[in-house]
Parts: C-alpha cells; sequence; structure tokens
C-alpha cells in the first residue's frame, strides 16, 4: 500500500480514528508520518491532518501550482496555515502579499505606531536632515551663492560620514 | 544556583502591596523581540536556538537590573521547577515545556523576567503587585533600551518589530493586569463585562493566560492588537478599562451586600468552613473558596487577619508547591489529603467570620481615580 500524502513510498504507519460512529483510516510511510508529527500523539488529530493536506491544496492551487518559499529560511506558506507563526523575520517580506489582509483583520493599523530602537531613530532622523539639506545645496549653487554652498557641503560630508558610522556599529 | 533558594517565599510575596490590590492581584508588560537574521524559536533547528540562546543571554545577565539574577538554561530545570515558575506567573505554560535552547533569566526581586526562545526569542516582561501599569511600562521599556545597544532587534519601519505571531507584531507589547472579580461572578454581571472589554479590544482570560479557566475568580484582562497603536496608547487605554472594571466590582460587593447579605455571608461562611475542617480537597476547589475568604477579608468579616495569608495559600496550596514540601512523589489524591491537612493547620488561628462587619472596613470602597 502506498502513502497516502506522498503516494511514492510504502505506508508503514496506518491510523484509524473514531469520531462518533465514524471511522477514517490514513495510511503514511514513515517520513509523511515523522513531518506530520504523527509519532507524537499528543498533538495529533487525524482531522487536524485531512484539513492541513486540503488547506496545501488550496494554497498551491492559488499561487498556480508554485509554492512561496521563503529564501531566508525556507518556510512555505503551507507550514504558515499550519503552525499559525512564521519562520523568521525575513518571511514578513516573503509573504507580505498574503499577510497584508490578515495583519488588517487582527489589528487597529497597518503600519507601526510607537517605539523604534534609537540606531534607526538617529538614522532616520539624520537621514531627513540630510534631505533637506541636499535640497538647500541645490538651491544655493542656483543661486550661484557659493559660500553658502560650500558651508552646507561640508555639513552633508560630515553628516554621511556619522550616517555611516552609525551603520557600520 | 538553586530555585528554591532564589525564590522568594510565599509569605512574603503575598505581603507585597501596591495600589488597588485588593481587586487587581498585580500588573504586567511583556514585550516580544527577536534576533535580526535567525529564525524563530519555533522554526529554528536545535544548533541555531542555542547560538541565539547564546549571543542573548549573557546580554541579559549583564543588565545592571539583572544583578544577582537567576539565570539558567530550561533543560537544567526541573519539571517540578518549571512548574513551580509557572504558578507563581513568572513564566508561560509553553515556556515551561522548552527544554534545550531555551532559557530564563528572572531579576532578584521577581519583578523582571526574559525568557529566552519561548515563541519569540525573547519574551521580557516587568511585573508589579497592583495597579501600576505606567511603572511596569517604564521598567520593561528601560530595559528593551538597553538590549537594543547590544543586540541586533528584526524590525522594519512598517511592521515595527517583528514577531514569530502575527498578532504580535508593531509593538510586540501585552498590557495586562490579573483581577480578583467575585463581585461580578456573585452578581452575575461578569458575563456582560467581559463580552464589553471584549468588544473594546481587550481580551480576558483565566488565571494561567491563553485558554486556561478563570479558577478562583481570577480573570487576566489585556490588550490584543499590537499593530497602529502606541504603547502608551496602549496603557492608557487598559487603565481606563481597568479603573471602570474597578469601579463596577466594587459596586457589585456593595450591592450584594446591600440586596442579599445573606447570600454573601453564606458564601462565604461556607468557604470558610470547608477551608478550615476538610480532609480532602482539590486546588480547583480550593482556589474557588480562597477566593472567597478573600472577598470576606476586604468586606471586614476576618477582622482579626491579614488577607496576606489567603494570598499565601493562593500559592501555597497549587499543585506543584505542596510536591515541593515533600521529597516523596505525590498522587493527585496524596496531595488532595496534604492540602487539606495544610489549610486546617493554617486556618487554625483564623476565627469563623462574623456575620457583620466592623464599621471602619466593612463595606470601605477602594474606587480609582478616573
Amino acid at each position: 500500500m502506498l502513502c497516502s500524502i506522498c503516494k511514492e513510498r510504502e505506508a508503514t504507519v496506518h491510523l484509524t480514528q473514531i469520531a462518533g460512529d465514524k471511522m477514517q483510516k490514513v495510511d503514511l510511510c514513515e517520513e509523511c508520518a515523522k513531518t506530520k508529527g504523527v509519532n507524537d500523539p499528543t498533538g495529533f488529530s487525524l482531522a487536524d491532518l485531512l484539513l492541513g493536506l486540503g488547506a496545501s491544496q488550496e494554497i498551491e492551487q492559488s499561487s498556480g501550482g508554485v509554492e512561496i518559499k521563503c529564501a531566508r529560511c525556507g518556510f512555505t506558506q503551507a507550514d504558515f496555515k499550519k503552525a499559525g507563526r512564521l519562520g523568521c523575520p525575513e518571511c514578513y517580506k516573503t509573504f507580505a502579499e498574503g499577510l497584508e489582509g490578515l495583519l488588517k483583520s487582527m489589528h487597529k493599523g497597518t503600519r507601526h505606531v510607537g517605539k523604534v530602537p534609537e540606531s534607526l531613530r538617529q538614522t532616520r532622523d539624520l537621514s531627513d536632515r540630510l534631505v533637506g539639506l541636499q535640497k538647500k545645496l541645490n538651491k544655493a549653487i542656483e543661486d550661484e551663492n557659493f559660500e553658502q554652498a560650500a558651508q552646507l557641503r561640508d555639513q552633508i560630508k560630515q553628516m554621511s560620514a556619522q550616517l555611516g558610522n552609525i551603520a557600520a556599529c | 544556583m538553586d530555585l528554591h533558594e532564589f525564590l522568594t517565599p510565599p509569605a512574603e510575596t503575598a505581603r507585597r502591596k501596591g495600589p488597588h490590590d485588593r481587586i487587581v492581584m498585580s500588573s504586567r508588560v511583556r514585550l516580544a523581540r527577536n534576533i535580526k537574521n535567525a529564525a524563530f524559536p519555533g522554526w529554528a533547528k536545535k544548533p541555531e536556538r542555542i547560538k541565539v540562546l547564546e549571543s542573548i543571554r549573557p546580554a541579559v545577565e549583564t543588565l545592571p537590573e539583572m544583578a544577582e539574577a537567576f539565570s539558567q538554561s530550561m533543560d537544567n530545570l526541573t519539571a517540578l521547577e518549571k512548574q513551580i515558575l509557572v504558578e507563581r506567573h513568572l513564566i508561560s505554560r509553553e515556556h515551561a515545556a522548552k527544554s534545550a535552547g531555551s532559557g530564563l533569566v528572572l531579576n532578584r526581586d521577581e519583578t523582571l523576567c526574559v525568557m529566552i526562545n519561548e515563541e519569540d526569542h525573547m519574551r521580557m516582561q516587568a511585573l508589579k503587585p497592583g495597579l501600576q501599569l505606567r511603572q511596569v511600562w517604564a521598567a520593561i521599556d528601560h530595559v528593551d533600551s538597553e538590549l537594543e545597544k547590544k543586540l541586533e532587534y528584526a524590525f522594519s519601519p512598517e511592521l515595527g518589530y517583528l514577531t514569530a505571531c502575527p498578532t504580535n507584531i508593531g509593538t510586540g507589547i501585552r498590557v495586562s493586569a490579573m483581577l480578583h472579580l467575585p463581585g461580578l461572578v456573585l452578581s452575575e454581571q461578569i458575563n456582560p463585562i467581559i463580552q464589553s472589554v471584549n468588544k473594546l479590544g481587550l481580551a480576558v482570560r483565566g488565571l494561567y493566560g491563553e485558554g486556561t479557566e478563570a479558577l478562583g475568580n481570577v480573570f487576566q484582562v489585556s490588550n490584543q492588537m499590537t499593530l497602529g497603536e502606541a504603547e502608551t496608547a496602549i496603557v492608557e487605554r487598559l487603565e481606563k478599562v481597568l479603573a471602570q472594571i474597578i469601579e463596577h466590582e466594587e459596586n457589585g460587593r456593595a450591592m450584594l451586600l446591600e440586596k442579599k447579605p445573606k447570600t454573601v455571608y453564606n458564601h462565604i461562611g461556607r468557604a470558610y468552613g470547608i477551608l478550615a475542617n476538610a480532609h480532602s480537597i482539590s486546588s480547583k476547589e480550593t482556589m474557588n473558596l480562597l477566593s472567597l475568604m478573600r472577598l470576606g477579608m476586604d468586606l471586614g468579616l476576618f477582622p482579626d487577619v491579614d488577607r496576606s495569608l489567603v494570598d499565601e495559600l493562593f500559592i501555597m496550596t497549587q499543585p506543584a508547591h505542596l510536591q515541593k514540601q515533600h521529597s516523596e512523589k505525590l498522587s493527585a489524591e496524596e496531595r488532595d489529603l496534604l492540602r487539606a491537612d495544610m489549610l486546617r493547620e493554617r486556618l487554625k488561628q483564623v476565627s469563623r467570620p462574623v456575620s457583620k462587619p466592623a464599621a471602619e472596613t466593612g463595606g470601605g470602597l477602594d474606587k480609582p481615580d478616573k
């Protein structure tokens, strides 16, 4: 008998679950049994397994058969359906499209408001100021105010170095 | 260091005081933080988890706040020790299930606790007795600001602090208070209150957090949304809601005493009767009855006893704490016998409840400023 998940290897794990008066049977190979967590009887329900199978098929269909996978950690959308948690910080970029609606439905907003790590805040403030200085410099050159332009150029140089230092540490 | 030697004895923790502590048992803020370029603990392989633990642990241990802290890898703690930490609300049940590759750093006075490799790389929390949400936020905000100098967090300008579960993304904050609400339960107002609190986007949970029942009339109220609202706004929102719940609880108690004094005295008297005389009692029944005795104390029905006695018994009668006092492994039935023995012994000195509260303490309401 072949494994009901991969349909390749011989099934060696046979599961029967009786819920009410209905009996369900699943035959799995050792590998698929392991990945589905079947050897851990506490966290396992046949219904979950069958549901999980359906869900991952749905995703494959919706993404045209190509499953999205995080390049950083190898986490897939099917893994997310199963665990309800993501694989790594990078997954938020990988699955950004699918997560957007989810985040919208569970939170007050879709953009972060609140604490920002100090180092990032400094960088952000500096780059904002740099943009401002650059504009002034352009204006000064346009006005042929070269004395001011030289001052601005030095300020920009200094600030860029500062920004580089922050980024380096 | 041995955990049992480190932890403050329950008799002492029970005496810690805080504002409005007759209703608000404790305040807590926890932050979820992750390290950049590392898989979340649930997906990371063991060697990666160990690497993350080894980079975070020294950073936490060297914080000035963590001088003389208890720091341990989870595989070096016994099941009993982990359960004791859960019963003290210092770690989550999820963290208690962790082993190698996860760790815990707990400061000397048990007000700061960092779980390493729980659902996120770090779950740091600050705790204080009574209603002190602003203070716990300030405490954990400071710890977080110190740690971000040493560790590179996974942070996105759009989505904020990135967490394993999308429900915690953004601020990664959970602000919560543990409330003792016997008045609302007895006056059957608790369900509508829970519903309206839920409507405000706040969660109400049982004694041990997510998915647990409200034993001993103890409820946890916390924020659910973490993205799109600043930390201070969340703290303020929760403060407002808590002030209202406290007021409702006090009104509920006053109303019960006015309209059904006999029912109230009957509940409290029976609770005392069973606790002081039983020879076998489960931890669940104990908590529910201790809750009624605690109410009795708030109402001035036990004029000679300090409420800390009930709070101490609340901790001491829980399974792991009870087991700790006995060297041999106890079955649930044996624990029920020993629990009853302890309660009878400790309540020997407590006279039965008076049927009319002493004038100055009875019915004195403790309403917060709004």
